[in-house]
């Protein structure tokens, strides 16, 4: 395994040899059709170590940590959690945010609810 | 009966009306929330990230005063619910979190996860009990079609939230059901509106939000009631069907509430 995908391992605290490729994850995913590579593949990719393709990943941005795939594993993999530190990875490397406070004005309406600035904030930037 | 209350930060601007009616609402059911002091917002997300400790602990604060107070912890929001009782998990069974946080807080006493979190909804059921509510309604809301919507926060993972069965949930629909209204079942009222990708993704939280909607209207839903204000903003948004928060219905049928639909 290289350095990164004991990253994510250790961030995510899953055990991605578990999964037996049934694909309950990704037929549960509400953004299945947003994501470039999809919940089932994240969790190949990191037995494969291809780390590479997931930080570039867009689909880093498009799930909505909604643990549908998280209840749903029949193996207890959580391919949400691995998204999720795959993110973090990214993040957590200086200058790679994805979400910046200048542009944060912008974005805002009349209805906007704080919950919403502070779970993005959490959720795309270190 | 006297709870801890963790209002947090979107219930004392945007939603001004889920926090208000759910302190009205406990007084004629006969409990009271006591807003604890000092308390920080959550995060508004659970931090996944093992390692993560920092972001746990204003929730740990939290429920430490709730310990200390000798009082349940009673959060309202779906969100505020989800994030305290996941750390308090934490905190009770992930030795490295408890010793972590601890050395950090140097509380006199060690918080080691013993207090017990609890759903405003959770409260109405098994402490107050649907049944009683029942004999409590007022104006109940007959005729009307209302579909609960629970998102993804009250009931995933299952393991840890136990708030209710993650794919068949009944709680909303007793609830409804309590207040003289029929639930209306469809089937995308436990699949998620997006959450926070609509601050960076608006078209893919739409998507979402419009599926939902449009279930509930296939089943003829009149509204959608809600527990989170984040599912409300993003479900109100795609504007199909309006949504209000369970304790505006509450309020109704308690007769504290004009009905202002
Ligand atoms: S649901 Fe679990 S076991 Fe099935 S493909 Fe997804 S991660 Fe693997
Ligand atoms: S947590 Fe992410 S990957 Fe899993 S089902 Fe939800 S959106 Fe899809
Ligand atoms: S969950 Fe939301 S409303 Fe509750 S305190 Fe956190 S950010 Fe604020
Ligand atoms: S449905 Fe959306 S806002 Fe509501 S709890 Fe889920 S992610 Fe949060």
């Amino acid at each position: 395994m290289s350095k990164q995908s004991e990253l994510i391992a250790e961030i995510s605290g899953v055990n991605p040899l578990k999964c037996m490729k049934c694909g309950k994850c990704s037929a549960s995913c509400p953004s299945f059709n947003e994501m470039d590579i999809k919940p089932h593949q994240f969790v190949s990719y990191i037995q494969r170590d291809d780390i590479e393709a997931l930080t570039a990943s867009k689909s880093l941005y498009k799930c909505l940590s909604c643990f549908a795939c998280v209840e749903r594993c029949p193996r207890g993999v959580k391919p949400g959690k691995l998204i999720d530190a795959a993110r973090q990875l990214v993040l957590r490397q200086r200058g790679q945010e994805y979400l910046s406070p200048d542009e944060v004005p912008a974005l805002l309406d009349e209805e906007t609810p704080q919950q919403l600035l502070m779970s993005a904030f959490r959720k795309y930037r270190r | 009966m006297n709870y801890s209350y963790y209002p947090g930060c979107t219930l004392r601007n945007k939603a001004k009306d889920l926090d208000r009616w759910a302190r009205e609402c406990a007084e004629v059911l006969g409990f009271h929330l006591d807003e604890l002091n000092d308390w920080q917002c959550c995060g508004g997300v659970y931090p996944l990230g093992s390692d993560e400790i920092a972001s746990k602990l204003p929730s740990v604060r939290a429920l430490n005063d709730a310990k200390e107070h000798g009082q349940d912890l009673v959060a309202v929001c779906s969100a505020c619910y989800h994030v305290l009782k996941r750390v308090n998990n934490d905190m009770a069974n992930v030795p490295d979190i408890q010793t972590r946080a601890n050395n950090y807080m140097a509380l006199d006493e060690p918080y080691k996860g013993e207090t017990k979190v609890l759903h405003y909804l959770e409260v109405l059921r098994d402490r107050v009990g649907f049944d009683e509510l029942k004999k409590k309604v007022v104006k109940p809301l007959s005729g009307r079609k209302i579909g609960a919507y629970y998102g993804c926060l009250l009931l995933r993972p299952s393991g840890i939230l136990a708030f209710d069965d993650p794919e068949d949930p009944t709680i909303l629909e007793d609830f409804i059901r309590a207040l003289g209204a029929e639930p209306v079942i469809y089937p995308y009222r436990n699949e998620c509106c997006g959450g926070y990708v609509s601050l960076k993704e608006p078209e893919l939280a739409g998507s979402l939000c419009d599926r939902i909607a449009d279930s509930a209207k296939g089943f003829e839903a009149e509204c959608l009631v809600t527990a989170c204000p984040l599912c409300k903003y993003n479900l109100s948004k795609s504007g199909k069907l309006p949504v209000v928060y369970f304790t505006e219905l509450l309020a109704e049928a308690l007769g504290i509430k004009e009905d202002d639909k």
